[in-house]
């Protein structure tokens, strides 16, 4: 009855409910934008960081250090499959350990050629490193074995050596006047959280590499190891056990350096995941006091409808009403207004979010759960803001209100 | 007509004699034994009601007169339970309207009273039909029945169709006859009018006075106009004259149609 009672006065002044209304619908319509494209920006981190492997460690060969002169990181060629194979064996914490030698050479197929990075792999790395084939089979032992001239390419590099509708499997491709044959297509993985493109990328058989290809100082260096854990809770201990492993392996004294450098995924997770979910935060706090703003409007127009209506309230004390009845009324008036603010500004956020993505480009998710905390807070907020003029109203004196000119 | 228009000392009674001693009677809707009303302004005390006592019986029509701050308005207030005496004690129907609180008191006027105000006090674009049903809707009656019991109250003020007029499509006489009808609809046990014709000319004045005359005597109405107007109070069966916070003249006057000439 008094939702009823509230609607019709509502409706009385339609202008004036409609621009109360609209700050609760932009508040509300801000909220539910801002938090989708903060949430959208999460999950494209995540996203990115789940395709490097959050359960993956890589190990990097260390310095070099001659005559007082260091190298960069990876000069020295300290790491080997030897390595990797002992680690396998002394580290159980270990799911799958794989090794890589790489280097950027020409690619030539046909007359076309393109620069892009070629990886001597052993089979797991594909695995370790979370790569889909989207056609053709991976490099295997047999592969390794044999010293097999066999690529499996990725998506850049198909872009930039075949034409639209070529297909590259069965194909011959050629790295440094060796001709290999094109046996497996890598799915997309985009960009790496360093910006660089993942998808430019020739894999191959290690030995095919090191023996035919890129060529050796040692036999059996590597330019890193990739290990995956069971899990991201293993992978601290796992670090400690390789360390241990290592330094017995490469026979350093206690004072000396590591001479490889371990790195896991999950400071880098922590971080972004951090960022973005600071930018969400401060998004969410400019649109909720775009809501707070709104709940102010509700209450200045409510005080002035308690002060153009004491007539009328006096009249309804006169005929009845007790104070309880105009507090709810009032109330009611207030949440009405808020509630249908919040759900048209549902409807202004999601389509907000929707012309953000579309327009922008950025991907945004409307997550169930700020659609449901902006209601519940535009509810909160007419019975919040609400409650004073709704007070101010219960509390007229009839005899006075019904004078009140 | 002589004399009516006027209070005169020859119709005075000593009321405090007569009321509480002769008519003490349990039965009598409205017994007031010396009220008080006293208002605290600031730093001064205005005694608007200095010990009145009054009864009014079932069925009466009863006018109230006197100048403005005589004290009728705030009398008026009390008996339509809107207002507490702060001494003394008011027994409507039975029940001591001094002990009542808040809540008693807004149950009292809702079953209780029906007021009608000299500016109509209509609820703005709202219907003539909602506004007759307004005192219904606090008592959670099923909304069919409060707009048969509002439309109903309106034919009885001679107003049937125009259940869905805004009180401004209406004139000043048929918005007093919504306010009547609203009044009406809770069947109240008395129609307190407070200068029901002041904002009205004199046609519809005649109009207003003729409803609550008949409804007095078709239903038996208990009906209490306050008035300044001497041709107002000439529809009442009982004038009472208040002057400085007490009752100077109460008396049974001739009925009626004599005064409407």
């Amino acid at each position: 009855m008094t939702v009823v009672t509230a609607f019709r006065i509502l409706g009385r002044n339609r202008l004036r409910t409609g621009l109360t209304m609209l700050g609760v619908i932009i508040g509300v319509g801000a909220v539910i934008a801002m938090v989708s494209i903060g949430e959208g920006a999460k999950a494209a981190v995540r996203a990115q960081i789940a395709s490097m492997g959050t359960n993956m460690l890589s190990i990097k060969p260390g310095t070099s250090s001659a005559s007082g002169v260091r190298g960069g990181q990876g000069g020295a060629v300290t790491l080997t499959v030897a390595d990797a194979l002992d680690l396998k064996k002394k580290v159980p914490l270990l799911k799958e350990i794989a090794w890589v030698k790489k280097d950027v050479l020409q690619i030539v197929n046909g007359n076309r050629n393109w620069n892009g990075e070629v990886n001597g792999i052993s089979p797991g790395y594909l695995t370790v490193r979370n790569w889909d084939l989207v056609s053709g089979g991976p490099i295997t032992d047999a592969d390794l074995d044999a010293e097999a001239r066999v690529a499996v390419v990725g998506q850049t590099v198909v872009e930039n050596l075949y034409d639209r509708g070529e297909e590259p499997l069965g194909s011959t491709i050629r790295l440094r006047n060796v001709a290999f044959t094109v046996i497996g297509v890598l799915a997309p993985k985009g960009h790496s959280a360093g910006g660089s493109d993942q998808d430019d990328i020739v894999f191959i058989p290690f030995t095919t590499a090191e023996r035919k290809v890129l060529g050796t100082q040692f036999l059996g260096s590597v330019s890193g190891l990739y290990a995956s854990a069971e899990s991201q809770e293993e992978l601290p201990e796992a670090v400690e056990a390789i360390q241990e492993v290592l330094r017995v392996r490469h026979r350093l004294q206690p004072e000396e350096p590591d001479d490889f450098t371990i790195k896991t995924q999950v400071e880098l997770a922590k971080v972004r995941e951090g960022t973005s979910q600071t930018l969400t935060l401060m998004l969410s706090a400019v649109a909720a006091v775009s809501l707070l703003v709104g709940g102010i409007g509700i209450m200045n127009i409510l005080l002035v409808s308690v002060t153009e209506r004491t007539r009328e309230i006096g009249v309804r004390m006169a005929v009845g009403a007790k104070r309880r009845h105009i507090l709810i009324q009032f109330l009611v008036e207030a949440t009405t207004l808020s509630l249908l603010g919040g759900l048209f500004g549902i409807l202004l956020g999601v389509f907000g979010a929707q012309a953000t993505a579309a327009i922008a480009g950025w991907p945004t998710i409307i997550s169930p759960d700020s659609v449901f905390l902006a209601f519940v807070f535009s509810l909160a907020v007419g019975l919040f803001f609400g409650l004073y003029p709704a007070n101010k109203a219960a509390r007229l004196n009839p005899i006075e209100a019904l004078r009140y000119e | 007509m002589l004399g009516l228009n006027e209070p005169d000392a020859g119709f005075r009674f000593d009321l405090n004699t007569r009321d509480s001693g002769l008519h003490r009677a349990m039965g009598a809707l409205i017994i007031c034994e010396d009220v008080w009303k006293v208002y605290q302004l600031g730093d001064v005390e205005v005694q608007a009601l200095r010990g009145v006592s009054l009864q009014i019986e079932r069925g009466e029509f009863v006018a109230v007169m006197g100048a403005s701050g005589s004290g009728k308005s705030t009398l008026m207030n009390l008996l339509g339970c809107l207002d507490r005496p702060t001494r003394g004690t008011y027994w409507l129907d039975g029940r001591d309207v001094g002990r009542a609180s808040q809540d008693e008191l807004a149950e009292l006027r809702s079953r209780e009273i029906g007021f009608v105000f000299q500016n109509f006090n209509l609820v703005p674009r709202t219907s003539a039909l909602e506004n007759a049903q307004l005192p219904l809707c606090y008592w959670g009656l099923p909304l069919r029945e409060q707009r048969a019991r509002a439309a109903a109250a309106l034919a009885r003020v001679g107003l049937s169709g125009r259940d869905q007029h805004y009180p401004s499509q209406l004139s000043g006489g048929q918005q007093q006859r919504v306010a009547i009808a609203r009044a009406l609809v809770s069947s109240p046990s008395i129609l307190l009018a407070d200068e029901p014709t002041g904002n009205l000319d004199t046609e519809s004045s005649r109009e207003i006075m003729e409803v609550l005359a008949r409804l007095n005597r078709e239903d038996g109405l208990t009906v209490l106009v306050v008035t300044h107007e001497a041709q107002i109070a000439t529809y009442a069966a009982r004038e009472i004259f208040v002057k400085d916070g007490q009752i100077v003249s109460d008396r049974v006057t001739a009925a009626a149609p004599a005064g409407r000439s």
